[in-house]
């Protein structure tokens, strides 16, 4: 323990000593990432790496980063963190919800350094700052793309667990897909998983026997996709545009951009601008992107779906506007009444229309 | 929603898609389990398996050459096994879960530069006009190479184990390592190869996997197959047609209640999917009494070291 202390003390001189003679200057910002999962894994962690890279290109010199793969949540993230720290990071981003609570004690620790958090809610640090993304706004805009292009009106979605962000998801999609196509039905098939590759390809086959002709998911691998090619049912992308595992069927992705977010905050470090955020951008601040439409979209959906990003984007529209009402019937919002970011945040029920119960 | 949504004779055929990996794991387990060896590294030689097809199968082009290689892949990797345990005397519990949690760091290096690639496609197997027979024809002829691989395999090593030489020797060798040495058997060089064998096994399961089910490579994708494979041996009281009925079960278990939520039915997904496991406690536990154990056979010498004495 002792020594730990010492060793950050003498640290966080070193880091004061630097600003003092101006070597900051020279010497790069030095940025440090954690991420939960490998980044080759077209997902989720591969989204965090493109983003670090797209720093990494746009600063230059100015800036070195690093990463480490696969770190899990619990005492290894804090020992990673640790040891980041101590090799000289003045910057250190997480990527996954778990590691809250090993963040903040690091950060407890290292006053001088800025902590960014994805997903996170712990904020015990003036140091750590939270972000995340409005996936639901990617959601509306894939919804109403399948509202318009089933023609069986069932639309499947592979879902892992019955979090509120996975639920927002659902109602967003069930939402827009029901504005553009009132018949449309909506089965949801629960995987209890993030990554399965086997059981999201026999979810998607279950689905499709059931005779969706789309499939959504939200879940991270590729297999559901490349059942959806064999089956010609049609498909998007999760978190990355995915294209070549499902060419003729892919629809569009949502994709995870963090680039401009990790540009502007270590921009804000070197400029000793940064300050602790709590912050959920969505399609306005560029956060949440889209995989080039397939050709197979026709032209007006196209254009609706444009209109569509364009209005969430500018904040014209919030799609969750009332009027909507509750599974059971129980009214939500009301006429024009925009959903608060508090029940959003916590959602755990499903919007009037969607048939099924979320277990659990 | 009613239950004529779910057509039955796709739910089949699915079914035994879904049950090959599980099945040619845990054929090959059996065998590794009668020889008197534990062998918990299924999970660690399936995902090795399971890379190295995906691959030879996207550098060649070839499924089948996929196959191949996952075949000596499995069955090399197995062989840490065997020298750690056969010949260093090492414990092979300890053994075989190092050998779970090499194989699927060992699978996750070698697969780097493969993740994101389409392999070639498994085609099915050509039957001609049999395919569009009714109800047989989906369930029956309408499948890859592999399915059939599977179920012949189950056939060979029920019928080697019940009536060749080498299969008897084999089973005395895991009853009792001591006698059948007595007997002049060569109990070290049986178990090496029966371990060699799991592991071809498990590593055709883990290529099913990156080749056809899914099909394409990423870290960690065999997802618990492995263990699923070893309760499966369990589950069938290390009988060979016994094992195929329950990797059919578990994996009718699993699509079924895949099948079901598509069709809209409220049903408690989380019991239905942990039921495979549930089904394995139960029948370890009617093992235990003595009565039941003596139907259901483990061999005797199953999970002991055998150190030749004089």
């Amino acid at each position: 323990m002792k020594r730990r202390e010492l060793l950050a003390t003498s640290a966080a001189a070193l880091g004061l000593a630097a600003v003092g003679t101006g070597a900051r200057a020279q010497s790069p910002l030095k940025v440090g990432f954690v991420y939960i999962g490998p980044p080759g894994d077209f997902g989720y962690t591969y989204g965090h790496d493109q983003a670090r890279l797209a720093a990494q290109e746009h600063f230059g010199s100015a800036v070195e980063t690093s990463y480490v793969e696969n770190v899990p949540e619990g005492p290894d993230a804090e020992r990673i963190m640790t040891q980041m720290a101590l090799s000289g990071a003045d910057m250190i981003v997480a990527t996954s919800f778990g590691y809250g609570p090993s963040l903040n004690a690091v950060a407890q620790r290292f006053p001088n350094i800025a902590f960014e958090h994805a997903t996170g809610y712990l904020q015990e640090a003036p140091n750590v700052s939270l972000f995340s993304a409005r996936f639901y706004e990617g959601r509306a805009v894939i919804g109403t793309i399948a509202g318009r292009m089933t023609t069986s009106n069932k639309i499947g979605y592979i879902a892992s667990f019955p979090i509120p962000e996975v639920i927002r998801g659902i109602n967003a999609a069930y939402i827009h897909a029901k504005k553009v196509n009132p018949d449309v039905e909506l089965s949801v098939v629960w995987v209890f998983s993030w990554f399965d590759p086997a059981q999201e390809a026999a979810a998607a086959q279950a689905l499709i026997e059931q005779g969706c002709d789309i499939i959504m998911q939200h879940t991270d691998s590729t297999a559901p996709l490349s059942v959806a090619q064999e089956r010609g049912a049609l498909t998007f992308g999760q978190a990355s545009d995915m294209t070549q595992f499902a060419p003729d069927v892919h629809l569009t992705a949502i994709i995870d951009n963090w680039a401009p977010y990790y540009i502007e905050r270590i921009q804000a470090k070197l400029d000793g601008t940064w300050a602790a955020e709590n912050v959920w951008l969505g399609i306005g601040a560029g956060e949440v992107a889209f995989a080039p439409f397939n050709d197979r979209i026709p032209a007006e959906v196209q254009e609706e779906a444009n209109a569509l990003i364009e209005a969430i984007g500018s904040g014209a529209y919030h799609p969750f506007t009332g009027p909507l009402n509750k599974q059971d019937g129980s009214a939500w919002l009301a006429e024009g009444e925009i959903a608060d970011d508090g029940t959003l945040l916590g959602m755990s029920f499903y919007v009037e229309g969607i048939t099924g119960e979320i277990p659990g | 929603m009613d239950f004529g949504s779910i057509n039955p004779v796709i739910l089949i055929a699915s079914l035994m898609v879904a049950a090959t990996p599980i099945l040619l794991a845990a054929i090959g387990e059996l065998v590794v389990e009668k020889a008197g060896v534990l062998n918990l590294g299924v999970e660690g030689m399936m995902i090795t398996g399971a890379v190295a097809g995906f691959a030879v199968a996207v550098t060649t082009q070839n499924p089948y050459l996929g196959m191949l290689a996952a075949i000596v892949a499995g069955a090399l990797v197995s062989m840490l096994f065997a020298v750690l345990t056969q010949i260093l005397m090492a414990n092979q519990v300890a053994s075989g879960l190092a050998l779970t949690l090499f194989g699927l760091g060992f699978s996750a290096l070698l697969g780097q530069s493969y993740v994101g690639i389409v392999p070639p496609r498994t085609p099915k197997l050509d039957f001609g006009p049999l395919t569009d027979l009714p109800v047989v024809g989906p369930i029956l002829f309408n499948h890859d190479i592999l399915v059939y691989v599977s179920i012949a395999l189950v056939a060979a090593v029920w019928y080697w184990l019940n009536y060749s030489r080498g299969g008897r020797v084999l089973r005395a060798v895991g009853e009792n390592h001591d006698s059948a040495h007595a007997l002049g058997y060569k109990v070290t060089r049986v178990r090496i190869l029966s371990i060699a064998f799991g592991g071809a096994c498990a590593g055709l399961g883990g290529a099913y996997l990156s080749l056809v089910r899914v099909p394409q490579w990423t870290e960690g994708m065999t997802a618990g197959a492995g263990w699923i494979a070893l309760a499966l041996v369990v589950f069938a009281s290390w009988r060979p047609w016994r094992a195929l009925a329950g990797a059919y079960l578990f994996g009718g278990i699993m699509v079924l209640q895949l099948n079901l939520q598509a069709a809209g039915f409220r049903i408690p997904v989380e019991y239905l999917a942990m039921s495979p496991y549930i089904i394995t406690i139960l029948v370890l536990v009617i093992m235990s009494s003595n009565r039941a154990r003596r139907s259901m056979a483990a061999p005797g010498s199953l999970g002991r070291s055998f150190h030749a004495a004089g």
